[in-house]
């Protein structure tokens, strides 16, 4: 375990900042309530045409031939495209494991590998009649075998997806970190637990969209699209064979809901073609059949064996994690979403040593995207189940028996045995927040008053982490040939000749309320009114690098960027000041807009006179100073810049949020019906920028992970048809279902980031769908029946263990 | 496709008359005829209650009501709620001091669905407060600080609470 810091100042005492962590109005709010959002929907330039999607029925089936001619005889079609065309154009969309036969695309080429997937594209002059015209679209398929179970597809005669490939499984990796014989040795049992996350998805309530045109004299694709995606100019242009510079992403459009999953490469080369090669503006905006079955939009699928061994008094000794992720057809950045969790592989534990099997294989599913989290939550309910399970072997207190193995706030930065340093926590001190709301000896005695009932109660608890500040090292992990090992962000501030301050930035933001972040930051770091700030957003041609606000790095890394940007306009302010004062630049300070002898701080000059100085009076500006007060700075993610090591072990991110859920579930034996009564948690994501936000985050995504573990699945039958199509069958938690969530903040600052801050955007998902399951399964085995761990946990599941006991064990309720 | 129809429909207070295919829904109608985008598309199939409008004060989907059904009545939508400088209603104001929305897309109709309970039902319950809401999805905030906005706008929260329950919203 290392000691060493990398010195950051972080004020530890909240009340030296002025405006983080204090209560303040979101600034994007405003438009959305008054129904002046901008989305992808509402942007139609004049000539736009509009794309109907004609797809697959069968799960997999070689396209025999395709029939377009009535389809182009209807009023108001203009073309129809089918994939072979495209295909001829375009290159394959990107994969991020080494599968070259594995070909992705917008439209399927010579074969179909699932039920939704798109086949041809219509054009017409308007939604309507593009819908009408891919009715009339008749497709000839040759049905092909096709496979449907992860642990089928992974077997060697099963049906082939990608047949060329030779194999469905897409990637496989072992890990062994630290000395795992000698802690087996030391333990005195393992327990076993396999959990089954099915599949899911974020499901914005915003389909995703995109509008592409094509301006042939200027030689430039504007593209505006609901996107929270990396890289999406680089790869909209290496697909289109154009250069990047030709791909002008807008940003400021408002996107409706992501939570990772709006990527939308394909709809966005698709688009993007159509607008080329018709030379109007093309627009494509999914219905929710579509988005849920034809937008490569699914979530991880996973089987786990978790194997946990300890001591007699419950020390944890060594984790074991196989994880078999079935990833749908096309497995895109998918795979990567097992390599995440290495940097969090043992929990908020001290367990010294750790194993990870981690398979990928495609089945004839919908392909898989990230989400939110990237794999963390459902690795964190697989953890979690084991430890609870422990707890039940052992008749031990199950927040005990995590307290007893939790790292402790003196060990940080701790390091894992997985090689990441986890930035800093109070575990415990969490803990007791979390049992101090719930007012736990109350918790307790409701669970016993409604068992009396004869209903089945039970109390659910899960301490899980949150890894913060996105990197992209798990593309190393993952495929060793890939040496990506930087992720930056950036911002510029400019202070303009009238001395107003604007923020500029390149990335979209899907409810994430990022000008307000923004705005409060370099209010923070400037001492002036956040209110004073603007916070525009550039495009992707005239912006700056940035990787999108994905895996919780926007505090983290744009306020990096933010911070190193303030700074430099500081100094250049310091410089310009210091002449002004006839004194050396380490001679003066800024405060608050002014510049002022260090010495006596009566001798200053004001925001205006440095502004004025900077803009319009060279005679006055230290002599090769760039007039103007501009600055851009790009910032690396903290703790980045290293490649996995030979024996495995890597940094993964570099801040750790942590949260403690408790929740009492209330059961209807007789429906199996789980009402979730009482919902708290206490949530560590060190300095908090805006209160509202935080919390608003945390309670999103808890209701998120409530969807998770009572309701929602992407199911299908024997056919390898979808049997989820819409809101009727995929059910997203109402106000009906998710209750009063309490929440306490807590704060241990991250020494690695500017104010102490850490990520928040996938909190309370983190850890809700293990305590959920956790209180399901205190009530399951307080009357006898076995524990049940296969998410989404459904009444028909429930009444079936209820069921399955004996009439001795029924006995015991 | 199918015949055309003219409707005449009062739209925030302003009398609109238009033609219209039959097969045009009330929300294709309000979105891309009079350009109020304010009403958002989340499902299209009557489930998610993004496109909520007032019609004569009631919320109803827009998406599955046909705008020749509007034919000769009125409809408020979120446009019609804030005031002719953009000044923030009531309901509109206490959605901003709670932070009740995230990204913003299911707003327009959670609006819509608690103006309709502000104006209809004097004393609500904590059942009325569901029943308002329970019909419109949000999938970023967890509905938390959407309740916080109606307790403020109701302004007396003890009003809310049902005497045998003092946690609101549970149940
Ligand atoms: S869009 Fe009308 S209810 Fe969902
Ligand atoms: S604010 Fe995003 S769906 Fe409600």
């Amino acid at each position: 375990m290392t000691k060493k810091v990398e010195p950051v100042a972080v004020a530890k005492d909240k009340t030296l900042h002025r405006y983080l962590s204090k209560p303040a109005r979101v600034r994007e709010d405003r438009r959305f309530v008054t129904g002046n959002g901008r989305f992808v929907a509402d942007l139609t330039p004049s000539g736009t045409m509009h794309i109907g999607l004609v797809t697959s029925p069968y799960p997999h089936a070689r396209i025999v031939a395709i029939n377009v001619e009535q389809a182009l005889k209807l009023p108001g079609v203009v073309a129809v495209l089918t994939g072979a065309e495209l295909a001829k154009a375009t290159e394959p969309l990107r994969q991020y494991i080494d599968v070259p036969e594995v070909q992705w695309r917008p439209l399927a080429v010579e074969s179909t590998r699932y039920a939704g997937e798109w086949v041809a594209a219509v054009v017409a002059d308007s939604r309507a009649l593009a819908e009408d015209g891919a009715e009339l679209v008749v497709v000839d398929y040759e049905p092909l075998p096709f496979v449907m179970d992860p642990e089928r597809a992974a077997q060697d005669d099963a049906p082939l997806v990608h047949p060329s490939h030779g194999t469905n499984v897409m990637v496989k990796r072992e890990f062994v970190w630290g000395d795992v014989a000698a802690n087996r040795a030391r333990a005195h049992a393992t327990t076993k637990v396999r959990t089954r996350w099915n599949r899911n998805s974020t499901v914005p309530l915003e389909t995703f969209g995109v509008v592409a045109d094509w301006d042939q004299h200027r030689s430039v694709l504007d593209i505006w699209a609901s996107i929270q995606m990396p890289q999406f100019p680089e790869q909209i242009a290496g697909a289109l064979r154009i250069p990047t510079n030709q791909v002008r992403v807008h940003f400021d459009v408002d996107v409706g809901g992501s939570y990772g999953v709006k990527r939308g490469i394909k709809h966005g080369v698709l688009a993007g073609f159509l607008a080329r090669q018709l030379g109007v503006p093309i627009k494509l905006i999914e219905d929710r059949s579509e988005n849920m079955h034809g937008g490569d939009f699914h979530g991880p699928d996973r089987i786990f064996e978790v194997e946990l061994a300890y001591t007699a008094d419950g020390e944890f000794t060594n984790i074991r994690i196989d994880v078999l992720d079935d990833e749908g057809a096309y497995p895109g950045r998918s795979p990567l979403q097992l390599a995440k969790p290495i940097g969090a592989i043992v929990g908020p534990y001290r367990i010294p040593s750790a194993e990870y099997n981690a398979i990928a294989v495609t089945t004839n599913k919908t392909g898989q995207v990230a989400v939110r989290g990237f794999g963390q939550s459902p690795t964190n309910y697989a953890i979690e189940a084991a430890v609870d399970a422990v707890a039940r072997e052992l008749g031990m207190d199950r927040m005990e028996l995590r307290r007893k193995n939790f790292i402790q706030p003196d060990e940080f930065p701790y390091k894992i045995p997985s090689g990441t340093e986890y930035d800093s926590g109070d575990y415990p001190g969490v803990l007791d927040k979390a049992i101090e709301i719930a007012n736990l000896p109350e918790l307790l005695r409701e669970c016993e008053t409604i068992r009396a009932e004869g209903r089945l109660a039970g109390i659910g608890v899960a301490t899980c982490l949150e890894p913060g500040g996105g990197n992209a090292i798990f593309e190393n992990i993952m495929d060793p040939s890939t040496d990506k090992s930087t992720f930056p962000e950036s911002c510029r501030i400019r202070v303009d000749g009238g001395g107003a301050v604007t923020a500029i930035v390149s990335i979209s933001s899907a409810g994430q309320a990022h000008e307000t972040m923004v705005a409060t930051l370099v209010g923070e770091e400037l001492g002036i009114d956040p209110d004073r700030v603007a916070v525009v957003r550039a495009d992707s041609l005239s912006g700056f690098p940035s990787q999108s606000p994905v895996g919780s790095r926007m505090a983290i890394v744009l306020g990096r960027a933010l911070h190193g940007a303030a700074s430099e306009l500081k100094s250049k302010m310091c410089a310009i000041g210091a002449r002004a004062l006839d004194l050396t630049p380490d001679e003066v300070a800024y405060c608050d807009g002014s510049v002022a002898s260090v010495k006596d701080p009566s001798v200053s000059i004001g925001w205006d006179d440095l502004v004025g100085i900077a803009h319009r009076k060279q005679h006055l500006m230290p002599p090769g100073m760039q007039p103007g007060l501009e600055v851009m700075h790009v910032a690396h993610t903290p703790k980045s810049g290293t490649l996995t090591a030979p024996d495995g072990t890597v940094q993964l991110y570099p801040c750790f949020s942590f949260e403690v859920h408790v929740v009492l579930a209330d059961i209807d034996p007789s429906t199996g019906k789980v009402d979730l009564k009482r919902y708290f948690i206490a949530h560590d994501c060190g300095t908090v920028i805006n209160p509202d936000v935080v919390r608003g985050m945390v309670y999103g995504g808890t209701a998120h992970g409530i969807g998770v573990a009572l309701y929602e699945q992407f199911a299908f039958n024997d056919d390898g048809q979808p049997l989820t199509q819409s809101f009727m069958d995929y059910l997203l938690p109402s106000a009906h279902e998710v209750p009063v969530i309490v929440d306490a903040e807590h704060c241990t600052p991250s020494p690695y980031t500017t104010h102490g801050q850490k990520g928040v955007g996938e909190a309370g998902y983190m850890g809700a769908p293990a305590a959920i399951a956790g209180a399901v399964n205190d009530a399951l085995t307080a009357c006898g029946a076995e524990p049940i761990h296969s998410l989404p946990i459904k009444p028909s599941d429930i009444w079936r263990a209820l069921n399955a006991r004996t009439p001795n064990q029924e006995g015991s309720s | 496709m199918g015949s055309n129809h003219e409707v005449h429909i009062e739209v925030n207070g302003e009398l609109r008359t238009c033609t219209t295919e039959a097969r045009t829904s009330l929300a294709d109608f309000l979105r891309d005829q009079l350009g109020l985008t304010g009403t958002h598309l989340g499902c299209e199939h009557g489930v998610c209650g993004a496109c909520t409008v007032l019609l004569n004060g009631t919320p109803i989907r827009s998406c599955i009501m046909l705008a020749a059904q509007a034919d000769g009545q009125s409809v408020t939508t979120i446009e019609g709620l804030s005031g002719p400088d953009g000044e923030l209603n009531g309901v509109q104001e206490a959605f901003c001091k709670t932070h009740a929305l995230q990204c913003g897309f299911c707003t327009p109709g959670m609006v819509l669905a608690v103006q309709a309970l502000v104006d209809n039902v004097p004393e609500p319950t904590q059942q009325d407060i569901d029943d308002a809401i329970g019909g419109n999805i949000c999938r970023c905030t967890g509905y938390v600080q959407i309740r916080e906005a109606i307790e403020l706008v109701l302004g007396d929260v003890a009003k809310v609470r049902t005497s045998d329950d003092a946690t609101v919203g549970a149940r």
